[in-house]
């Protein structure tokens, strides 16, 4: 077993690296490919009105006209040990782990990752609770009662949830149950758990119900198909033929097997989650790392955009560590390959 | 309640199941007893309505799906028109099943001994250190080495022989007193075969249980039975005691059966005989004799195979035939044209 | 200089130091409270003088900067008058009333001498910082130099690196200790500057924020932007980069230094990011008082708010300062012919480009000149008239066509900003309209974010890739002539580098007559000048004018004093209070 993690270890590592040269590709190398000069892409972070005299400084202190290999290892290099940035008229320094440099905000990026991260945590791990209750509970019933009334309903709303873009649901949502009924807290407000946990889920209500509807709907039909398969199994029969009551088999033999491409599937999804809720803190204008994404993609302050993508990498990369693990210990015919 | 009864008796049971191209007979009327201490093997082909029969008695179709008529009668209690939880509480105790594929049939996410105890410990009110002993101990009578140490270990780290062992070890950690085998080895190699037969003969005469075997190989039933019972179509064809089956068969099928094994004493150049024809469709079954499309002999019936369905007749000391032709006719077709072939004259 | 100028400089000094402290708090510009569409336009909606109430503001995509010497967005003009003060501001007033300038840190309009290459300023006594410290000259003087620092501050507008005298002066960073050779402070409340050339309207640019005054102990470089120190009504109590922030009263702020403002509400909550339909069904039901993108509602609140009677009664439809437009440009053959270039003036159907902006109330009106009705001086031009219908003039595209050697009509690209859905649909618009006289355009998007500095922006780019449509839009400065055009019309803006909003106008003739009113000092004469120019450059037909924006904004359930500013096409936040 410990052999198993310390190789899903390295090949995390290496994963990591891989996508932080790639990201680095897209970012500085792509743009170069297509004909941008080092001054195109200096002219981003100096404003409207800069003359030529301005952008030759930027990109001098951009350090753009360096070979690309040495821009990577420099970047490289200050995730671990930090980096000084000329940002034209002072030494600002970058402590590590560096991620990046916002020239248009003048500040690192780590610190506001460190900031969004918690609210993006707060939407994806509330959700996530919600959905899986909720998604195989209704999929678990829906395949004891395949074929009833109740199955039939449920795939049915799912296949809606499933369909339903959540931009539209999250301000229909808002329109009606924040402003119209006012039952829920309206767009953009969001509290810290530590300042207050109360308000802190009151205002998150909203938003998990929404996210959570659409994963739901996804989990609800995922363990359906599961449960199915699994009651199907022979080990089913035995356990019956064995005199267990019916509530044991369905739990404790069938549920359980079900539930291994669940909760692996379940890692993935949160783990992706925790790079961003793009859609989700838009509609609801919670200052998550999804939108601070969306708005360096908006103001091309691309430092920023890097750093998120970087760390969203790094959860899912670890996600997906996490649910290798997780698989091995569920089910013991993996931990001997 | 009857009282001249046997252990276990299945009387006239019939198991259909309703689907969209219709009903699908797959038991349509089959009687039989057993006692305890006594071995029946149940011998057919795929569709024959075997297994179904077994899971029948056990009460394991789901009543949504399955019609199930007729009566079972276990050590004096009926089991088909018992309430569910009834027959869930003799499931494990009095009657239990040893299935196929022993890799499928157990649970891949929990040990063997975990399994055992589980089994154990539903119907038996101990602590998990007593079931683990009784684990353990099952395991060693079952010929598992050093089980002590195999108690943790998972289904998929036992051979395949070893894992059927596991798995009857788990069947009989109740003690039951009706054993069924579906197909016990059919998924083992030869060698294996004859192992497992021989601790099941041990365990039952250990254990004085009724066990019935369920298998296509009449070379198992050879080894283990005391009465037969061949399916066809769902219905019983011929039943009587194993000597009579294999000395005396007076089934058109049985023939069949017996002819298409291949036996070592058989001179090789004779060809196999095998069964002509496909098994019939349980939805629509054939008219007349259910076996008359692919019986050799339906000319002599006299048009009697095609219109009307023979009887179960006793052809002398309990030996039930279900067939038009006269008993002379089967006797003389037997004598003189299938044993000599099976023989190599 | 002389009679004209001394005029305005007492009007403006009667205005601001008179008896009377209420002349911007005047209500009598025709307010009242009942609710009803364009309420707020050249009057004043629910005028109060109620103090109190937490005033929330909401946008849905922040701005370059809260530090007023690196900000060039009109609505951060606008909010920051709030926290800081300039030398000069424009009247808080309804309607042509605020075109006038008045004095805000200072106590009157500044004094040209030496044939208005000196402005001279004086500044009102007992100003004081949000910390009680004391405001001179010297911090004024300190702010326009900080604001120099392009490198640091990098948003700002260019205004005073362009006008002022620096001598190779480049600001307090980069040649630290030394003296701004452009701007004198002889004592605490006088203030100089000295610029290269002459020019009358000097007192448009006090009123940029980069005259706030700045501590110099305190300023933080690039960090100011998180606690400017004010020298206006509210202070920072919180500040959150890309997420908002809060304003609470500045004790030191004394109302008797400011006939200017009313200061009504206690604390200013500004939340940024928020979605932006969220924020028109917030301002629906109440949870926001005002949008400050000052844009108006978003397509799906716009057939809400004009078809709901209540919600259009709580409605305003103003000008926006904007000219949305299309430069043709003159280095791409055909269109180096003017004739090529008027027929595309000529066939172009205005109807359709109005629509495609949304219309005559969410687009605004068919523009048929550079600068709009409203601008002081405006003059109604039609130089290339697009038939009695503005569906365009196909006849006389055609002759044009014949005069240029095109008879059959000729083949150019058209760029486009790909995330602006109403670009897209000007370029489509013309596309089909031009093509009526067989002008086919090929459409190309770009990205918003390098259409300026990379594409159609760029010099080499859009003559190499024969860009000979692009779609543009300029938002005035302020709303006059200068404020309007120089930027768009003026050829020597353009940078090899890219940059300049201005993608076609390169005129000698146009470059010398805006020198002549830029150095005008009379205000009437000045007007003229530039209607002559924009007349000059309609003539040269490398702009072809689609629509004066206009904006449907809605009004917010709890606010007071609520009207349009027309110096910045929104509505003032400085003026509004609370219910």
């Amino acid at each position: 077993m410990v052999t198993f993690i310390i190789r899903r270890l390295i090949g995390a590592v290496l994963t990591l690296l891989i996508v932080s040269m790639i990201t680095f590709g897209i970012f500085y190398l792509v743009p170069r490919w297509v004909g941008a000069t080092a001054a195109d892409l200096a002219s981003r972070y100096v404003g409207r009105t800069a003359n030529a005299e301005q952008v030759a400084a930027a990109v001098k202190a951009l350090g753009l006209d360096k070979p690309f290999y040495v821009q990577y290892w420099s970047w490289l290099k200050a995730i671990f040990v930090g980096q000084d940035v000329n940002t034209g008229t002072a030494i600002d320094h970058c402590p590590a782990p560096c991620l990046g440099y916002s020239f248009i905000g003048r500040n690192p990026v780590w610190p506001d990752l460190l900031d969004r991260l918690p609210v993006t945590a707060s939407l994806a791990f509330g959700a996530a609770i919600i959905w899986l209750l909720s998604g195989v509970a209704i999929g678990v019933l829906s395949a004891l009662r395949r074929g009833s009334v109740f199955d039939r309903a449920a795939m049915g709303v799912a296949l809606g949830g499933v369909s339903l873009p959540i931009f539209w649901t999250g301000i229909v949502c808002l329109v009606i149950f924040s402003y119209g009924l006012g039952w829920t807290a309206p767009g953009g407000t969001y509290t810290p758990i530590q300042q207050n946990p109360a308000t802190w889920a009151y205002d998150m209500i909203l938003p998990w119900i929404t996210l959570a509807l659409l994963f739901s709907a996804a989990y609800a039909r995922l363990t359906r198909a599961g449960m199915l398969e699994t009651m199907g199994e022979d080990y089913i029969r035995t356990a019956r033929a064995k005199g267990l009551q019916e509530r044991t088999v369905v739990t404790r033999h069938g549920l359980r097997a079900a539930l291994t491409p669940i909760v692996t599937i379940f890692g993935l999804d949160v783990g992706l989650l925790l790079g961003g809720a793009v859609l989700t803190e838009s509609t609801f204008s919670l200052p998550g790392l999804g939108k601070y994404a969306i708005d360096g993609i908006i103001a091309s302050d691309m430092p920023k955009v890097m750093g998120v993508t970087l760390l969203a990498a790094f959860f899912v990369v670890v996600a997906n560590l996490i649910v290798d693990v997780l698989y091995a210990v569920i089910d013991p015919r993996v931990r001997l390959s | 309640m009857p009282d001249d009864h046997s252990f276990l008796e299945v009387r006239d049971l019939k198991i259909h199941f309703p689907t969209d191209d219709g009903v699908v007979k797959s038991v349509d009327g089959l009687s039989f007893s057993l006692d305890r201490g006594r071995t029946l093997g149940i011998v057919g082909e795929s569709g024959s309505g075997k297994s179904v029969t077994s899971l029948g008695v056990l009460g394991l179709h789901n009543k949504r799906n399955a019609r199930v008529s007729g009566e079972i009668w276990l050590d004096g209690t009926e089991l088909v028109d018992a309430p569910p939880e009834t027959v869930r509480k003799m499931r494990g105790r009095k009657m239990a099943m040893i299935f196929q594929d022993p890799l499928s049939a157990m649970h891949p996410y929990y040990t063997v001994g975990r399994q055992i105890i589980e089994a154990y410990r539903v119907h038996n009110d101990v602590s998990k250190s007593v079931a683990r002993k009784h684990a353990i101990d099952m395991l060693g009578r079952v010929g598992i080495p050093q089980p002590e140490r195999r108690v943790d270990d998972y289904p998929h780290q036992f051979s395949g022989g070893m894992r059927q062992r596991a798995m009857i070890a788990m069947a009989l950690s109740c003690d039951p007193e009706l054993l069924i085998a579906d197909e016990p080895t059919t998924a083992l190699d030869v060698t294996v075969q004859a192992q497992i037969l021989d601790l099941m003969r041990t365990l039952q005469q250990e254990f004085n249980s009724a066990l019935i075997i369920i298998t296509h190989d009449l070379g198992v039933v050879a080894e283990l039975a005391d009465d037969v019972l061949v399916m066809y179509a769902g219905q019983c064809g011929e039943y009587g005691r194993a000597t009579t089956i294999f000395e005396r068969p007076e089934y058109p099928y049985t023939w069949g059966l017996l002819g298409s094994m291949p036996r070592l004493d058989r001179v090789v150049a004779e060809r196999l005989l095998p069964i002509a024809g496909a098994p019939p469709s349980l939805i629509n079954v054939p008219s007349g004799c259910t076996f008359h499309p692919r019986c050799p002999y339906e000319p002599l019936t006299g048009g009697l195979g095609r219109t009307e369905h023979p009887e179960l007749v006793d052809a002398g000391g309990g030996h039930l035939v279900r067939c038009h032709l006269p008993i002379a006719v089967r006797r003389r077709i037997w004598a003189e044209e299938i044993k000599p072939k099976m023989e190599g004259q | 200089m002389g009679v004209a100028a001394g005029a305005v400089l007492t009007l403006g000094l009667t205005a601001c130091s008179g008896g009377t402290s209420n002349d911007n708090k005047d209500t009598k510009g025709g307010g009242s409270s009942a609710a009803a569409f364009n309420a707020a336009v050249g009057k004043v909606f629910n005028p109060s003088d109620k103090k109190g109430g937490v005033m929330k503001f909401a946008i849905s995509a922040d701005w370059d900067s809260t530090d007023p010497g690196d900000t060039y967005y009109g609505l951060s003009w606008n909010l920051s008058r709030l926290y800081t003060r300039a030398l000069t501001m424009f009247k808080v007033a309804p309607g042509q009333a605020s075109s006038e300038l008045v004095g805000d840190l200072a106590e009157g309009l500044g004094t040209p001498t030496d044939g208005g290459k000196t402005w001279t300023y004086k500044l009102r006594q007992g100003l004081k910082y949000e910390d009680g410290t004391p405001i001179t000259a010297k911090d004024v003087e300190y702010a326009v130099s900080r604001s120099l620092e392009k490198p640091t501050l990098v948003n700002g507008p260019t205004y005073f690196d362009d006008f002022l005298d620096l001598k190779g002066y480049r600001g307090p960073y980069r040649d630290k200790g030394k003296d701004n050779p452009a701007i004198d402070t002889p004592d605490d409340r006088t203030i100089v500057f000295h610029l290269k050339k002459p020019f009358g309207g000097f007192d448009y640019f006090t009123q940029i924020p980069s005259t706030a005054p700045v501590p110099q102990a305190k300023d933080t470089g690039a960090k100011y932007k998180q606690h400017p120190i004010s020298s206006g009504p509210y202070m920072f109590k919180s500040y959150s980069a890309g997420k908002g922030f809060v304003l609470v009263r500045n004790p030191n702020w004394d109302q008797a230094t400011d006939p200017n403002r009313k200061a009504l509400p206690d604390e200013y909550d500004v939340s940024i990011g928020v979605n932006a339909d969220d924020i028109d069904n917030q301002l629906i039901a109440g949870t926001y008082q005002v949008d400050i993108a000052g844009t108006g509602v978003q397509p799906a609140a716009l057939s809400r708010v004009l078809g709901d009677p209540t919600l259009k009664a709580r409605a305003d439809n103003p000008n926006t300062l904007r000219l949305n437009y299309t430069s043709i440009n003159p280095n791409v053959a055909p269109l180096d012919n003017i004739e090529c270039r008027k027929a595309v003036m000529l066939a172009a159907d205005k109807t359709l480009y109005q629509q495609a902006y949304g219309g005559p109330l969410a687009g605004g009106d068919i523009a048929t000149g550079l600068m709009p009705p409203g601008v002081p001086g405006f003059q109604k031009l039609n130089v290339y008239p697009s038939g009695p219908d503005n569906k365009g003039d196909l006849n006389a595209a055609k002759e044009a066509l014949q005069k240029c050697g095109q008879p059959s009509g000729f083949a150019t690209n058209m760029a486009y900003r790909a995330e602006r859905p109403k670009e897209k649909a000007v370029a489509e618009a013309l596309q089909q309209s031009l093509g009526r006289v067989g002008i086919k355009l090929t459409l190309k998007g770009f990205p918003v974010g390098d259409y300026f500095a990379l594409y159609a922006g760029k010099p080499s780019y859009r003559d190499q890739n024969k860009l000979g449509l692009m779609t543009n839009s300029w938002g005035a400065d302020w709303n006059d002539g200068f404020g309007f055009l120089s930027q768009i019309v003026d050829g020597r803006v353009i940078r090899a580098t890219g940059g300049s909003s201005n993608l076609s106008v390169n005129i000698p003739e146009v470059n010398t007559m805006i020198d002549e009113a830029v150095a005008e000092t009379d205000a009437s004469k000045k007007n003229q000048d530039w209607a002559a120019i924009d007349k000059r450059v309609m003539e040269e037909a490398v702009i072809l004018p689609g629509v004066w924006a206009k904006q449907v904004a809605l009004r917010g359930t709890e606010t007071t004093n609520v009207f349009v500013n027309d110096q910045y096409g929104m509505y003032d936040f400085l003026a509004m209070g609370l219910k």
